[in-house]
């Protein structure tokens, strides 16, 4: 698949929220103001890049020649652990300013479906190198829409009235389930339309 | 026996703590899916439970959720190894949500939470429960959706039987829409509405 394919499969139509549910904790959790959440979804595009090029790194130089592949599920958990663990002592020595802004976020990030979901779809996919750092890319990118999309909703709603048992998550919940079916429109067809 | 039943309703880990959602909905399209799933987690979260309970005083405070991960991570590996070789068709519909069984915030989070701090008897029940509460959310969620998304309920195949019952009406002309993406956040969405619900009426009703 070519480049452009793979931004716009995992930017719209693999939405990784909002068609695979993956990383829905933050989306849930993190969502209440829009600050907090584009820290949140640039913390993520930033890992998830990352993460798939080393994890992919990882399976087909050590892993595969090794015939070790069963150890994907602990060597890319530990591996993402560390690299979150790196980025943030890299980013604290670098920009401060940044590690302020996303600080709070980047532990949390470790535990996040996203991106341990997007190292194991590329290398299920049979990426190369160039190819997983674009899919790991695109798919923090459609977090991050998905995500701001969602915080500037629910900073709407603050001021409308809902239901009492609906408050809170339940109205975060349906939606969030009213954004999916919107992204419906984003299928293979469109996909085959637009890059032939 | 506290330890076992507060998963299953009081603080269930799907509608009342709110963890480990990711996997949850994405498998919840079939009912065996979500027996398939929910047996995997009840498995690993046992393993994790008692061996973080056994080891609580050998890992030391700094590194116990490297630790924790490893643990989770290795059960997980022997969860997916299983069911690749014995349940082939259930590993290929559950997918790579197998292997996301250790990003499962319930496991971390009663590793963490619970099993650290209790002894191996107390950490078995805890598992059973968050296990078993777990997969009757599970169960709940898949059964909605299936029902009203194909008109079937499909189990496993038995002989004969191929596994799949179909509900007469339903499964011509189904609200296709439940089975897909938005139908597994619009019934989350109710179902937890209508846990707040009841719950601010139990809460009522005992203050009046």
């Amino acid at each position: 698949m070519s480049y452009v394919g793979i931004i716009i499969t995992f930017v719209f139509v693999e939405n990784f929220i909002l068609t695979k549910f993956l990383g829905l904790c933050p989306f849930i959790g993190v969502s209440k103001n829009t600050e907090s959440a584009v820290g949140m979804g640039f913390a993520v595009t930033f890992v998830t890049s990352v993460a798939s090029l080393a994890t992919w790194a990882i399976q087909k130089l050590i892993l595969q020649p090794l015939g070790l592949a069963f150890l994907q599920t602990i060597t890319f958990i530990l591996v993402i652990a560390a690299l979150v663990q790196l980025l943030e002592m890299v980013i604290q020595k670098i920009s401060p300013s940044l590690y302020k802004a996303l600080g709070i976020y980047l532990p949390l990030i470790t535990t996040n479906c996203a991106v341990l979901g997007i190292a194991l779809i590329a290398v299920r996919s049979n990426y190369n190198a160039l190819e997983s750092f674009v899919a790991g890319f695109s798919a923090g990118l459609g977090f991050l829409l998905a995500i701001l999309l969602m915080s500037t909703i629910r900073e709407r709603m603050n001021t409308e009235w809902v239901p009492k048992p609906l408050r809170g998550v339940p109205i975060a919940f349906i939606t969030g389930g009213l954004m999916a079916l919107a992204f419906m429109a984003f299928d293979k067809a469109l996909l085959r339309n637009l890059i032939g | 026996m506290g330890n076992f039943t507060k998963g299953i309703l009081k603080e269930n880990p799907i509608f009342i703590i709110m963890l480990g959602l990711c996997p949850t909905l994405a498998v919840s399209t079939q009912v065996v899916n979500a027996i398939g799933m929910g047996v995997g987690v009840i498995f690993v979260l046992l393993g994790s439970n008692i061996f973080v309970s056994l080891l609580k005083n050998f890992i030391p405070e700094k590194v116990r959720i490297p630790s924790y991960i490893v643990i989770i991570a290795s059960f997980v590996t022997m969860v997916d190894l299983f069911m690749q070789g014995y349940a082939p068709s259930l590993s290929k519909n559950l997918g790579v949500f197998v292997q996301l069984i250790v990003v499962n915030c319930i496991i971390l989070g009663r590793a963490e939470a619970f099993a650290k701090k209790s002894n191996v008897k107390d950490a078995v029940l805890d598992a059973l429960g968050m296990g078993v509460g777990f997969t009757l959310g599970l169960l709940l969620i898949s059964l909605i959706r299936e029902v009203l998304g194909s008109g079937t309920i499909t189990l496993f195949a038995i002989g004969n039987f191929d596994g799949v019952i179909r509900l007469p009406g339903l499964s011509e002309s189904p609200v296709r829409v439940m089975a897909l993406a938005p139908g597994a956040l619009l019934v989350i969405g109710y179902l937890k509405a209508l846990f707040n619900w009841t719950e601010a009426r139990r809460s009522k009703e005992a203050t009046a």
